[in-house]
């Protein structure tokens, strides 16, 4: 029925007689999401939103991987579509459903029910999800020896390898490792510059700029030390986006074990966790309470922010922007969805307004089409390069060659797709309150 | 430190956006917080005003005339048919010419994938060629894998709801979709990105393959309906491309949610927002607020966990009905849940629908009930806060469903509160 040619009656489920409201979330550990479903009153919303199906109609879209799929379940014993490994996790289905049904984390869990019980460990599939999303153990190693892996991994050998043995796609440069990484530098430098008690953040740099882009760590804490904070460095392991994403829920919750104990010792001392990744914010603030309960993790989760976002609201950014100045800087910037997600895809270009110089435009609210570690697949390449296309074209008609956006692999893709390099907010910041020059990641 | 503006508009669905854009015009810094999609995205794309009267009458000719018999309490009412006008200039003035029907006052008759017409005051253009009131037969084409329009069917409805022409309806494969499932966004992107589809032809692009498979069915008719899945980014490019290969005029026809029609409004109003220098952040709600005195000091938007304040001079509610989640039910009452408005509804939940699915439901008339200010009044009929106006499908006194007046509503209230909102935060 539509409203084109019927009056519509404003509908809500629930509103029928004898209904019986039920509990949406029994217990969290359990994670039976089937009472979830019935929320859904399929408009499809959630499906006009799925960069994925967009572009591949062999996938069935959000509302079947999620409401659809766990009410099958619950009618009979069926086992997990394999379609829900080509989900990407943008979370973009989540953000749009009207409706409060929980779609990634049915996604998430429907994942790793999949990979549990119909994935072989000795698959080639499964190694090489494994890899991908524990990235973070493969990096340290290749971080001892960069210029030696940065080599390597640029061999057209392994790259063949790497396509025929493992399924990476052979289309993409692997990101270099910088020399020295952030932790490194962090010790060499003796730690804090600043101390205050009142003042304290303490900071999830996740992988990513820890062993690929350290300057973008370095402008987070020059920027925070700017403002007066003491930053922590706490240890940490991988935030478990790639996993979630991989369906590898057992190390995922290892890793947000780890990270859970450290960060709210952190928030013991005082701290505020602020993050500079997109995917890394996201996961702690809503995939953590949405399928872990360590002690402390809904703590965690409330007290973690985006790092601009933090400032903004804990200081008067915009105030200390009047005045400074960029030279000549145009942006073409992309919003990932992980930000869209937790409202903060007006942010950037709102605050990059306050400089002098800079013009930085925003190119549309398509997905980038990688998200993480689903466009390094061999299978899924083709169709990450798809729904990138729109955002690349933006790019081009933007009028800027300078990439700007907070999400690692959003950038890999924005240069991957154009040519440009690519900034993160964080290091625009850096060069307008500390005067420095905009550095290459 | 809060994030301060001179206006807040609450709720990013049409009555949102519009308020939002008449704020801005007056010269205020403004924002919009919204948190889910709103119900544009299920909306057919029309710019309704009235198409019935609230006891059912019409469809009417002239919406303007019958606006000045509506009952007291009704939203344009409140506003005044003259501001009724002036906020569909203004719609016309965003839309541009993605958007025809303001050469009249009269309502036009779209026919609906249903095969019945509708009347409505503007329209997008791509619907432009089909209006029941041009006498030029018409070919219907359906698709096999869509099954929300059968297109022989609608036909022989359009024909027997009296239309001034023949109609004919086709059902031919769509190329290059081979999922019977497929998503409508996913038939856009290939028009839109012309992608190379496999025929027995052998390979073409998606617009010629499409246009060389329904030549064949075409009998002399000038006019060729598709469903509204023709592009998404460049409707306008793939409806002249096929044009030009089938000779004919070729136009949409509405159907029901999702909707890419009303994707397309909703572009057309962020576009705009985005021209206008309008701050946007969505898929976060607000959730509270805070009073000063009789006033609002600030609001808290909740960013997944953090409460972030808001603050601002003047605020605009436009959070929609039931479906935009602005009003909410539970069994004991109905109520609005970020401040608290006054919602009149009866004790009694078994009063508040009737059997009848089609009957006339109180609850389709739950809201807020505003002064001529569009200031929410409490039950004493005092208003709720000095500086806080409400719009859209949060107001109560009437019934968009059955009057066809959706969002002829929303955009006058957002058009009239978002102006006096603006003018009083920069004034
Ligand atoms: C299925 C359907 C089809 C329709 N078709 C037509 C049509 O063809 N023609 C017509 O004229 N009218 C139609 N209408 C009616 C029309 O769309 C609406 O009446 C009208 O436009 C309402 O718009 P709105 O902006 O008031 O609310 P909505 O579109 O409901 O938007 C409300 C927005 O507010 C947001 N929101 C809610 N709570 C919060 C919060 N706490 N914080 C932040 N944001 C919040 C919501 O997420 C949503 O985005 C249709 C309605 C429906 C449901
Ligand atoms: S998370 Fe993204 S890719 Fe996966 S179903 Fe949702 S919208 Fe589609
Ligand atoms: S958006 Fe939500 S309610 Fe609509 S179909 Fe998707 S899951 Fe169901």
């Amino acid at each position: 029925m539509s409203d084109a040619e019927r009056p519509m009656d404003d509908h809500v489920p629930g509103e029928e007689e004898g209904f019986e409201p039920i509990q949406v979330f029994p217990e969290a550990e359990e994670m039976d999401l089937r009472p979830g479903a019935d929320n859904c009153y399929k408009c499809s919303t959630c499906d006009t939103n799925c960069p994925v199906a967009e572009v591949d109609d062999e996938f069935p879209g959000p509302k079947f991987q999620g409401p659809e799929q766990w009410r099958l379940k619950r009618q009979e014993d069926h086992d997990i579509d394999d379609s829900v490994m080509k989900c990407s996790n943008c979370m973009r289905c989540d953000s749009a459903c009207p409706s409060e049904v929980p779609l990634s984390q049915m996604h998430n869990t429907a994942r790793a029910e999949y990979v549990e019980e119909n994935m072989s460990t000795f698959s080639r599939e499964y190694l090489r999800n494994r890899m991908l999303s524990n990235y973070r153990t493969l990096a340290p190693l290749a971080a001892t020896f960069p210029r030696t892996a940065n080599f390597v991994m640029g061999l057209s050998v392994t790259k063949w390898m790497g396509e025929k043995v493992l399924g990476i796609t052979s289309e993409r440069e692997f990101p270099e490792f910088a020399k020295t990484t952030f932790r490194e530098w962090w010790s060499d430098r003796g730690g804090a510059k600043v101390e205050n008690e009142d003042k304290r953040i303490a900071y999830f740099h996740g992988c990513y700029s820890n062993y690929n882009t350290t300057e973008v760590a370095k402008a987070l804490v020059r920027v925070y030390e700017h403002f007066g904070y003491e930053v922590m460095v706490p240890e940490q392991a991988c935030s478990g986006t790639p996993m979630f994403a991989n369906g590898m829920l057992d190390d995922a919750r290892r890793a947000a074990e780890t990270n859970v104990r450290e960060l709210a010792a952190a928030i013991e001392d005082g701290a505020d966790i602020v993050a500079s990744c997109s995917s890394c914010s996201m996961s702690i603030r809503q995939e953590y309470p949405e399928l872990f309960d360590f002690e402390g993790t809904e703590e965690v989760a409330e007290n973690t922010w985006d790092a601009v976002e933090y400032l903004r609201v804990n200081e008067d950014l915009e105030g200390a922007l009047e005045g400074t100045e960029v030279e000549d800087a145009n942006f073409a910037y992309h919003a990932p969805c992980h930000s869209r997600n937790q409202g903060l895809d007006g942010q950037t270009i709102e605050v990059m307004s306050a400089i002098d110089g800079i013009e930085a435009e925003d190119v549309g609210k398509s997905c980038s089409g990688i998200s993480g570690t689903y466009g390094w697949k061999e299978e899924n390449y083709e169709t990450s390069m798809k729904i990138g296309e729109e955002m690349f074209e933006h790019m081009e008609e933007a009028d800027a060659t300078t990439g700007l956006t907070e999400c690692p692999t959003c950038s890999m893709q924005m240069e991957h797709g154009t040519g440009y390099e690519i900034r993160h907010t964080l290091q625009v910041l850096e060069a307008a309150l500390l005067g420095t020059e905009l550095e290459a990641t | 430190m809060a994030i301060e503006d001179d206006v807040l508009v609450i709720g990013g669905g049409l009555a949102g956006t519009t308020a939002a854009l008449a704020a801005a015009a007056e010269g205020a810094q403004v924002r919009l917080v919204t948190h889910k999609q709103s119900t544009l995205r299920h909306a057919s794309g029309l710019i309704d005003i009235l198409g019935y009267t609230p006891e059912g009458d019409g469809p009417i000719v002239d919406p303007y005339e019958a606006l000045a018999a509506l009952p007291e309490g009704h939203p344009y009412e409140r506003v005044g048919t003259d501001a009724v006008r002036d906020a569909l200039s203004f719609f016309d003035e965003i839309a541009g010419d993605e958007y025809a029907g303001s050469h009249t006052e009269a309502n036009a008759l779209v026919p609906t994938h249903g095969g019945t017409v509708k009347p409505t005051a503007r329209y997008p253009s791509s619907t432009a060629a089909g209006l029941a009131s041009l006498p030029e037969d018409t070919l219907l084409v359906g698709f096999e894998t869509l099954s929300d329009f059968d297109a022989p069917l609608a036909a022989s409805h359009l024909e027997a709801a009296g239309a001034p022409f023949t109609a004919r309806g086709v059902t031919v494969p769509f190329p290059g979709i081979v999922r019977d499932d497929a998503k409508i966004n996913r038939y856009a992107h290939l028009l839109d990105r012309e992608e190379t589809v496999q025929t027995g032809a052998g390979e073409t692009s998606a617009r010629d393959a499409l246009a060389a498979t329904v030549e064949p069915h075409l009998e002399g008719e000038p006019r060729v309906g598709f469903p509204a899945i023709m592009g998404d980014e460049h409707p306008a490019e793939v409806r002249a491309d096929l044009e030009d290969a089938l000779g004919v005029d070729v136009f949409e026809v509405p159907m029901g949610p999702p909707s890419l029609p009303g994707m397309r409004l909703e572009d057309l109003m962020y576009d705009a927002l985005k021209d206008a220098g309008v701050r946007i952040t969505s898929g976060v709600p607000v959730v509270d607020y805070e009073r000063d005195g009789g006033a609002i000091d600030h609001v808290l938007v909740d960013r997944h966990g953090q409460e972030i304040p808001h603050r601002a001079d003047q605020y605009v509610l436009a959070t929609g009905g039931l479906v935009g989640k602005g009003v909410r039910s539970e069994r004991e009452r109905v109520f609005e849940p970020i401040f608290d408005c006054y919602v009149p509804h009866a004790a009694d939940r078994y009063d508040w629908f009737v059997e009848d699915v089609f009957g006339e439901q109180p609850y389709a008339r739950f809201g807020l009930v505003p002064d001529r200010e569009l200031r929410p009044l409490d039950a004493d009929d005092e208003p709720e806060f000095s500086n806080l106006r409400a719009v859209g499908a949060v107001l109560g006194g009437y019934d968009y469903a059955a009057e066809k007046s959706g969002a002829g509503v929303s955009l006058a209230t957002g058009y009239v509160a978002g102006g006096r909102a603006g003018a009083e935060a920069s004034g």
